[in-house]
């Protein structure tokens, strides 16, 4: 499809080229939290509609007439600089809502999966749905108040992680250690490509 | 109390669903864009000077997606800025897009970008925030 791409260098105006990352985990384990943190600006919420079957007809009109009803998606941004920004979605939390994942993850960087230690089970579908479709990801396991601390080992063992995938300790509420987990996941990318960040 | 919904009991219709809405009125009932490549990452870019005048069967929806491109916005966030939902956009971009009023410029597919330049340009960049 060249006809639809756009170069937009030639006209002059410099377009940035805009990753995409996904925070995914169970419902509650902080995914809105991180993002919040995350983004430069309050974070965006968009909505994606839901049809009913029909939608994959060959009808010509197109015309739809089955009841629709929409999804939230929560998405942040940051800036890395004029050329580079960094797009961050939150996935819907209800396993229903998964087909819509498949297009968040399309040509997507990687993902962070937060884990809650008092619903560890809760992320283990995030992990199977990027093993599967070979997305780079890493854990990071969120430390709520109050929650038990496990040892980061204990989780791996539990949540049966290759050794390759980073676990990082975080508090979904604090930017700098949201900043660290999506470090971890970039070094992991680079890592996975045999080209290693070197460390600053 | 929920309304009684039209057709069949939906299983996705329910609270945590949202709102039951009839989105595609302004789309004339189109549930597909014209054109495929609308990435949610895709940055809009409108086209220098569009006449609009020239084209009286668009929506003030579409106008308005001509203003905010004009700078180059990702589809998501034309998305929220209309707070319409990013399938109707789609649909919106597609009729501006044949009408040649704007262009896309799709984001680079993980699987040969992004290399590792700018790999370590995000590094660097989230380390410097």
């Amino acid at each position: 499809m060249d006809s639809v791409r756009y170069d937009g260098e030639r006209r002059g105006h410099r377009v940035p080229i805009a990753l995409k990352i996904l925070i995914a985990g169970g419902f509650g384990a902080g995914k809105t939290t991180l993002v919040s943190a995350l983004s430069e600006v309050r974070p965006l919420q968009t909505e994606e509609i839901l049809t009913g079957a029909g939608i994959d007809t060959d009808d010509v009109s197109g015309v739809e007439t089955k009841s629709t009803t929409t999804v939230a998606m929560d998405f942040g941004r940051i800036t890395i600089n004029d050329d580079l920004q960094l797009y961050l979605f939150g996935t819907p939390g209800q396993d229903r809502f998964w087909f819509l994942w498949d297009e968040l993850a399309f040509g997507a960087l990687g993902a962070v999966v937060l884990a809650d230690t008092r619903r560890l089970a809760d992320c283990f579908p995030s992990i199977d749905y990027f093993e599967q479709r070979g997305i780079p990801f890493v854990v990071g396991v969120n430390c709520f108040d109050g929650s038990r601390r496990f040892g980061l080992e204990a989780v791996r063992r539990a949540l049966d992680l290759d050794p390759e995938v980073p676990m990082v300790l975080c508090d979904a509420r604090d930017r700098q250690s949201g900043k660290t987990v999506l470090i971890s996941l970039v070094e992991h990318v680079a890592r996975k490509r045999g080209e290693p960040v070197p460390a600053a | 109390m929920r309304a009684e919904l039209p057709g069949h009991q939906h299983e996705w219709l329910d609270g945590d669903a949202g709102p039951v809405v009839r989105p595609y009125t302004l789309t004339g009932g189109r549930v597909r864009p014209s054109a495929d490549g609308f990435d949610l990452v895709a940055y809009v870019l409108a086209m220098p000077d569009p006449d609009l005048a020239a084209y009286p069967e668009l929506h003030p929806e579409h106008r308005l997606l001509v203003e905010l491109a004009g700078r180059g916005t990702p589809v998501v966030e034309l998305a929220a800025d209309l707070n319409l939902a990013v399938g109707v956009v789609r649909v919106l971009l597609g009729d501006l897009l044949t009408r040649g009023l704007v262009a896309v410029r799709q984001p680079p597919r993980a699987t040969y970008l992004p290399d590792n330049d700018i790999l370590k340009a995000v590094v660097d960049g989230l380390r410097a925030l």
